[in-house]
């Protein structure tokens, strides 16, 4: 579904900017931002990772199931309460696995990597850089290989 | 016995991880009970990529950058106003810039290959009990398992 998201109401954006800097604030207090503690998750030396990703789904499955009960729709844009289900075919798997090379190379995630650019980590702009620069490539390579600019190619949206 | 098995698991305590992961949760519920809309931290690489390329697969995100550029701008100065109050203060990762950059591009297509990130799938795509998520979050969790542990057993570090 093909939402507005040019919000026009004046506290939609002041809205979005809270809570990325409570998830922002969540990114530092978990170490998450730290590429090193994600690494030592990764070899089996520190669990907390889970606790974060278990700790961060559980709340918002808990949101996801009770809100739509309570309201119709989102008071600052009107959007109906959907969860987040996005179609499943191989490219889930394909990108999952280059995601996770990606991921078990550098110990760095989107969002991670934001939040460690804030505390003052500027090393860590190798890997941003990284990233527009994969999300480009994977960007020419739909538009380039399979022609796959048509609407109906861009009609998921994904996060 | 299971204070030995904690200190094995959680050498660095929860207290910090589930504090931080409940925030991170917060975060995501506070912008989709406002909003109606799941964040998720990847999707931005591509909206901003827009601003500067015509790139129809990057247009599509035209009508969502100026809210994703808010709300990474809100994560970057989260994170800033906790480590420069209650936190530990700036620090440098001593990971090397070539694994960062490497990593960083592989990161970069694949989240957008595979339709989201830890953030995406990891916490609105769990969090909503799609099944795709699931599926995408442990592909990346086997896979990075597998690539840190070979990495480290080659002898590269940090």
């Amino acid at each position: 579904m093909v939402a507005k998201d040019h919000e026009a109401h004046p506290l939609f954006l002041p809205a979005v900017f809270v809570g990325g800097l409570v998830f922002g604030v969540g990114l530092a207090v978990s170490e998450m931002a730290r590429p090193e503690v994600v690494l030592d998750f990764l070899q089996f030396e520190d669990f907390g990772l889970l606790l974060v990703m278990g700790g961060a789904a559980t709340i918002t499955a808990g949101a996801y199931a009770v809100i739509g009960h309570l309201r119709d729709s989102a008071p600052l844009t009107g959007r109906a309460y959907e969860r987040r289900l996005k179609s499943f075919d191989r490219n889930v798997l394909l990108g999952g696995t280059v995601f996770g090379v990606g991921w078990g190379l550098s110990g760095i995630c989107p969002g991670a990597a934001y939040a460690s650019l804030g505390i003052g980590n500027v090393t860590i702009l190798w890997a941003i850089g990284g990233m527009f620069a994969g999300a480009y490539l994977q960007g020419w390579l739909r538009d380039v290989v399979t022609g796959d600019g048509s609407p109906a190619a861009a009609a998921e949206v994904s996060d | 016995m299971l204070a030995d098995l904690y200190a094995t698991l959680l050498p660095n305590g929860w207290v910090t991880y589930a504090a931080g992961g409940a925030l991170i949760g917060l975060g995501t519920v506070f912008v989709y009970s406002l909003t109606g809309i799941s964040v998720g931290a990847s999707t931005f690489l591509e909206s901003t990529l827009s601003y500067v390329s015509d790139r129809p697969r990057f247009a599509q995100y035209r009508a969502s950058r100026d809210w994703r550029v808010v709300f990474s701008l809100g994560i970057v100065l989260g994170a800033a106003a906790w480590a420069f109050t209650f936190g530990d203060g700036p620090w440098l990762t001593d990971v090397q810039p070539w694994r960062l950059a490497l990593g960083g591009i592989l990161v970069g297509v694949g989240t957008r290959l595979g339709k989201g990130c830890t953030s995406g799938h990891g916490v609105c795509g769990v969090g909503s009990g799609s099944k795709t998520s699931v599926v995408n979050v442990a592909t990346f969790l086997a896979v990075a398992i597998g690539v840190a542990q070979l990495v480290a057993a080659i002898g590269v570090s940090p």
